[in-house]
């Protein structure tokens, strides 16, 4: 389910207002950031921002098309290559 | 003959089920349409008048998207994902299920027929 309407949309504050300090001064830098649950407002475009997947940083180049979408989404956090084939388990009943 | 948007004229059924053969149409839209043209739901479609085949057309052409708009619609919205790298763009490339489902079991519409040591009736 979707949040609120209401509530408008979750911004990491403190994220937020790093990158709007770089907007003004007209710096890129990467940004180290755990803020996964952020929503990726306008501002964010064009910068770089490492995001954290539990392990490491995952660098993403925020493009116009990611605004709306959280961070976390760009930053996967699970290695998973398919589960082995079935099974002598499951081969015979 | 009804031939609405395109390529689409299913005979002997009633109007409102007719529609829904219109790729982007369903029963409720398709109810609407009727609704909005004022024409009987249970007419077959060999039996709409001219006036009325127009009249559901326009509506709509007006306030619809359908077949082939629609398809490249759904196409670039799946593209778009893939693109931008979000988890979601990832799940359709590796033709898995997006919505969190499960894959240890079932997934099998996604995932399509099963491979590896076909278990087999015995």
């Amino acid at each position: 389910m979707p949040r609120s309407v209401k509530k408008g949309p979750y911004i990491d504050e403190k994220l937020l207002s790093r990158i709007q300090e770089m907007n003004n001064s007209n710096q890129k830098k990467v940004l180290k950031t755990w803020a996964r649950r952020s929503t990726i407002t306008p501002d964010f475009v064009g910068h770089t921002l490492a995001i954290h997947n539990g392990n490491k940083f995952i660098p993403v180049f925020i493009s116009e098309n990611m605004v709306g979408h959280k961070l976390g989404e760009f930053s996967p956090t699970r290695t998973f290559r398919g589960h082995r084939a079935t099974e002598k388990s499951s081969k015979v009943r | 003959m009804a031939r609405i948007s395109g390529i689409d004229l299913p005979k002997e059924k009633r109007v409102v089920i007719g529609l829904t053969y219109i790729f982007g149409i369903g029963l409720t839209s398709s109810k609407n349409i009727l609704r909005e043209a004022s024409v009987d739901e249970s007419i077959r479609v060999k039996d709409l008048s001219n006036d009325d085949v127009a009249k559901i057309r326009a509506i709509i052409i007006k306030s619809y998207r359908v077949e082939g708009v629609l398809r490249t619609e759904v196409t670039m919205n799946i593209k778009r994902l893939m693109d931008i790298g979000c988890y979601r763009g990832l799940r359709h490339r590796r033709g898995l299920p997006v919505r969190g489902q499960r894959t240890h079991t079932n997934a099998r519409t996604r995932r399509g027929r099963r491979a590896g040591i076909s278990g087999g009736r015995k």
